[in-house]
Parts: C-alpha cells; structure tokens; sequence
C-alpha cells in the first residue's frame, strides 16, 4: 500500500538552515539559525524521513549558487528523494537544479508570473519534477485567496481554480500552505486542503502549521492529503521524523515504519 | 567497472553516487565503445519515454545496450529505464519504438479516483525469493515510486515483484542476466542500498 509521507523542510539561507516565526518574516530579520542543511538532512535521512524539500530564502544569486552546493552534498549522502524550492525562475533554474541532484523542483511566485514555466518545465523534464507551491489564505468564508511572493501579494485567484490550473498545465504535484497556519502550530486547514485534494488528480502536500502530532494525522484522514511537510516540529526537536510515523501509525494512517 | 549509460537522463548523479555508496566503481558511458570492458550495465531513466528512446539513439546507445545485454553481463534498467525494454508506449503522443527485448506495451494508471503519478514509498510482494538482486529483501519492503505508466509484460513469469495501486504491476521484472525496477533504488534509502550492493555484488562474478 502507498504510505503517506512525512516531509522535513529546510528553509536555506546564504547555506544555512533558518526558520522564522512567522509566515514571511524570515527575510524581515526574525530568523533563527538552527543549523548546517547537509548536516540536518542526514539526521532525518536517518529518522526515515521519506523526502526532503530545501527551501531557498535567499532569492539571490549567491543563495542560489549556495544552494547548489547544498544539494550535492546532500544528494552524495542521503539516498531519498530531494525537492528544491525558492528563487526557481526558469527552465534553466531546474535543469541546474536537477543536475546538482535534486529529483524535482518547486516553483510558487514565479508560476504565478509565467504560468507556462509549469508546462515548459513538465515538457521538458516530466510532470513528476514539477513541483507547483501554492500559499493560500481564508478571505471570507469558503473562500481562499492565493498569494504570492513569500504570502505577501494578494492576486485575486481563487485557490482551487489555480491549483486545478496548475495541474492542467503539468503540475505533478502541489504543496499546498494556509497563510494563516503557518508558523503558528495552529494547525493545518483542513477544508481547503481536502476540497483541493478531492478536485485535482495528483497528490497534495499539506504544509503549515503542524504543531502537534495529531494536527499532521487530521491532515492525512480529514484533510485527505497525500504527505505532510513540516519544519519547526522537527528543527526544535520537538519530535523525530520517527515519534511522527508512529503516532500517525496509531491512528491507522499508512506509512513507512 | 559498472557502466552508467549517460544519454542526457535528469537523475544520473544520483544513479551514479548511490551505486558507488554500495561498493561499485562507475564509468559514466556516453559511446557505445565505452560499454565494451564493462562489468555490467545500468540503464537509468526519468521523464519522458520518447525522449529517453531518441536520446539513446542519437548516441548509438540504443543498440549498443541491446548488444550488452547479449553477453549475458549483469543488466539492470530503473524506471525509464524499465520501461525502455519493452516494445512500445502509451504514453502520450509516443511513436517511438522501445528495445523490444520483451514482449508487452507501457500503459498509463487508470486515473479517475487514483492520483496520477504514483509518487511515494511502496510496498513490494517479492514473487521469485530466489533472486540474487533481492538478497535479503523481503515482501512488504517499502521502495520509492515516481512515473505515470508501467510495463505489461505478455509473460507473466517475468515478474520478479508485484506492487499494488489501483492496478496490480510488475513492479520489477528479472529474466536471465536482466533486471530492471520501476522503482528507483537509488532513492529508497537503505532498501534500494541493498538491492543495488546485490547487483554490484553480481557483478563480480
């Protein structure tokens, strides 16, 4: 049977792993540093984390190229599936991406700018690499706002119109974050997350806001998600990748023990 | 020396590292001169059928791997790779024509209520224990998946593991000398380690 997955995220910046407290205050200054990506990916390679997403918040060129290091490194050590995100502008960007060893990317802002970059990039290298991250916010009832550039820019398109958009144009499979969730350990939101899941074909990344180890289980039963993606829980070792699957376990989710 | 044909495929490194993480020395092969000497072979693949099919042939690969696999040296195709053996694609707009060493097309999950792609860790049912690749494997092992479609081969006794998803798959396949998975070892952390230590190891006689 398929497990779900559960997804460290690292959060890049200038080569080293950060988290912010809030959705889009990393790049405000309110970062903490806790620590050597490489380092981090190899402790959950460890703990059978089953992927991990690095997350590029630099958005410059030398981040970018740090980046690049990163994930060879990461890619010579852990033998699981990599996903890079942040700064990925072109078609270009993923080729080198990929080359380093990432096995898909994520775009969000820059999706939204150009979305043919999603069916030029799922051309090109398959829909499987294609990675579409979509930031959402409630914005009155039953109504969710995408934004863009880091949650930060309204764009007046509804959430569920742009992810089935999304996946129409080659998407193979979208990270979906609440705005209001996140970094708060609030708790992931349910109802868009399983109204998108039911609505688009390809497998649903729930991210945001897991701040306990029943909000992830909620997700995966009610918010019918395919995996989950996390970074404080795990950073501030709060729990292991490991103590995650287990409970997710007791609560009768499939998963890779 | 392993040979890892290099015909432009996205996850090469990763091919590359895993196999030399599980003891084997590789020679990336971008000519059909360079397979000659080899130990074994290994034929990676992500993406797209036709452009893995064209690639190969536009660096004279395509004959060249059919060639090595006729020495009877250790063989093994990962995912495109896979799917290369067989005759033909489904896969959309695909005219291209596969190696055809078996006998079977490549087909598309049945979609509706199932996500497409396949994209997680997954268990496999190991149908033939005695397999030298699988030492030490057993049914219910979790192996990492990522495609659309899947091979269906028109022998049914090729199948080496089976894997349920909506469909039930040959999830790796093992004749003679030629294994090949739809699964990507070099991405399934200690499991894929092993299977790829038991075909370095096969490579050495």
């Amino acid at each position: 049977m398929l497990a779900k997955r559960v997804i460290p995220c690292l959060d890049v910046h200038d080569g080293h792993v950060t988290r912010g407290v809030q959705f889009g205050r990393a790049e405000a200054g309110g970062l903490r540093n806790v620590g050597d990506p490489v380092e981090l990916a190899v402790r959950y390679n460890e703990q059978g984390a089953d992927e991990m997403v690095f997350f590029d918040i630099t958005a410059s060129a030398q981040g970018r190229a740090s980046m690049v290091g990163v994930i060879e490194r990461a890619a010579d050590q852990c033998f699981m599936p990599l996903t890079v995100g942040g700064g990925i502008r072109t078609v270009e960007d993923m080729q080198t991406m990929l080359r380093a060893g990432a096995d898909k990317v994520s775009i969000n802002s820059s999706a939204l700018a150009t979305p043919d970059l999603i069916r030029q990039g799922a051309e090109k290298f398959g829909s499987q690499c294609i990675v579409v991250s979509i930031d959402c916010k409630k914005v009155a009832p039953d109504k969710w706002e995408v934004f863009a550039k880091g949650g930060r820019q309204p764009t007046g398109l509804d959430a569920v119109d742009w992810a089935k958009k999304a996946v129409e144009l080659g998407a193979g499979e979208l990270v979906l974050n609440s705005i209001d969730a996140d970094g708060t350990k609030a708790g992931f939101d349910l109802v868009i997350t399983r109204r998108i899941s039911e609505q688009v074909g390809v497998p649903v990344v729930a991210s945001g806001g897991a701040g306990t180890l029943d909000h992830m289980a909620d997700v995966l039963i009610e918010g019918q998600a395919d995996a989950v993606l996390a970074a404080s829980i795990f950073h501030f070792g709060t729990y292991t990748v490991l103590q995650v699957k287990e409970h997710l376990a007791k609560r009768g989710i499939p998963v890779r023990l | 020396m392993i040979a890892l044909l290099d015909y432009g495929a996205g996850n090469i490194r990763s091919v590359q590292k895993a196999l030399e993480r599980a003891g084997a020395q590789v020679q990336l092969v971008r000519d059909p001169g360079q397979l000659r000497g080899a130990a074994a072979a290994v034929l990676p693949g992500v993406g797209a059928f036709d452009d893995c099919i064209h690639s190969m042939q536009r660096q004279e690969l395509f004959h060249a791997a059919l060639q090595f696999i006729q020495t009877g040296k250790p063989f093994l195709g990962i995912c495109v790779g896979y799917q290369a053996l067989f005759e033909r694609s489904e896969e959309f707009n695909s005219c291209a024509a596969g190696l055809g060493l078996f006998t079977g097309r490549v087909v598309r999950f049945a979609g509706g209520h199932l996500k497409v792609p396949h994209i997680g860790w997954n268990q496999v049912e190991v149908l033939r224990p005695g397999c030298p690749v699988l030492k030490g494997i057993e049914s219910g092992a979790y192996f990492y998946f990522v495609h659309s479609y899947f091979p269906q081969p028109q022998d049914p006794t090729l199948a080496l593991t089976r894997t349920t998803y909506g469909a039930t798959f040959a999830s790796a396949i093992w004749k003679d000398n030629v294994f090949a998975t739809q699964f990507h070892p070099e991405k399934s952390q200690q499991t894929g380690l092993r299977l790829l230590e038991n075909f370095v190891a096969l490579s050495r006689g």
